[in-house]
């Protein structure tokens, strides 16, 4: 079913691609999980990624994240001095698909957001962007800055 | 005594786009309450109809979590800052 809404072309340097892969890595056997900040131009994330920040999995599972909340007021305070705002979170899934779970589409946060998944199943990273709005799950496409191709 | 209360882009859409007010109370609930009033779309995004805080939302006193304070009823002081952020949960 194709899609109503704007998809934003997700725009991140290898280094911040390398951060996000890593802190995921970093909190097995659990989900790891971290905010994305960018501009927001009108009511919407241009698809910019301007900062990166690594969180802790409050509910230290395998199965479930949730982002501490201190991290997120930090994260929030940074990222508001630099003139941006919190525009997406980035969370592993460490045996499926990435993909946004039943769970992920039911507690999606806010439809302006970037919800990027990181799947650890496979012996390869797969990182995927989507936006998730009305229960809709839509894909966007992500560049790597700096990179010689797109993911 | 006005604090400042700080909204996540998720809230904005009641506020007309304001991130942040200015806002007059003694406790967290009575700057909810004059909140809700002047923007009545805050109304159950806040404060669930048993007049509990909301489940899925945070809110921190400056760096205080409001949950390991005296809840709605802790007390605000001039130049506080009351920052309002929703609980961002999911799992495979």
């Amino acid at each position: 079913m194709p899609t109503t809404f704007a998809l934003p072309l997700v725009r991140l340097s290898v280094e911040q691609y390398r951060r996000i892969v890593a802190h995921c890595y970093f909190g097995l056997p659990d989900e790891a999980c971290g905010l994305l900040a960018g501009p927001v131009l009108g009511a919407e994330a241009t698809g910019l990624i301007t900062e990166v920040y690594p969180a802790v999995n409050a509910d230290a599972s395998s199965r479930t994240y949730t982002v501490d909340g201190r991290d997120y007021l930090r994260a929030s305070r940074d990222a508001e001095a630099r003139g941006d705002e919190i525009i997406g979170v980035w969370h592993s899934h460490t045996h499926t698909d990435a993909y946004p779970s039943p769970t992920d589409v039911r507690q999606a946060v806010d439809p302006m957001w970037l919800y990027v998944i990181v799947s650890l199943r496979d012996e390869v990273p797969v990182f995927r962007a989507f936006r998730i709005r009305d229960a809709q799950v839509a894909e966007c496409q992500v560049e790597l800055i700096g990179a010689s191709s797109s993911l | 005594m006005a604090v400042e209360v700080r909204l996540p882009t998720l809230l904005r859409t009641h506020t007309d786009g304001a991130g942040s007010l200015q806002v007059n109370g003694a406790t967290v609930g009575e700057v909810f309450a004059e909140v809700v009033e002047a923007h009545p779309g805050l109304k159950g995004q806040l404060v669930d109809d048993a007049g509990s805080l909301h489940k899925f939302v945070n809110v921190y006193l400056n760096d205080d979590d409001i949950r390991y304070l005296d809840g709605l009823d802790t007390k605000v002081g001039e130049n506080d800052v009351i920052s309002i952020l929703p609980a961002v949960a999911g799992g495979s």
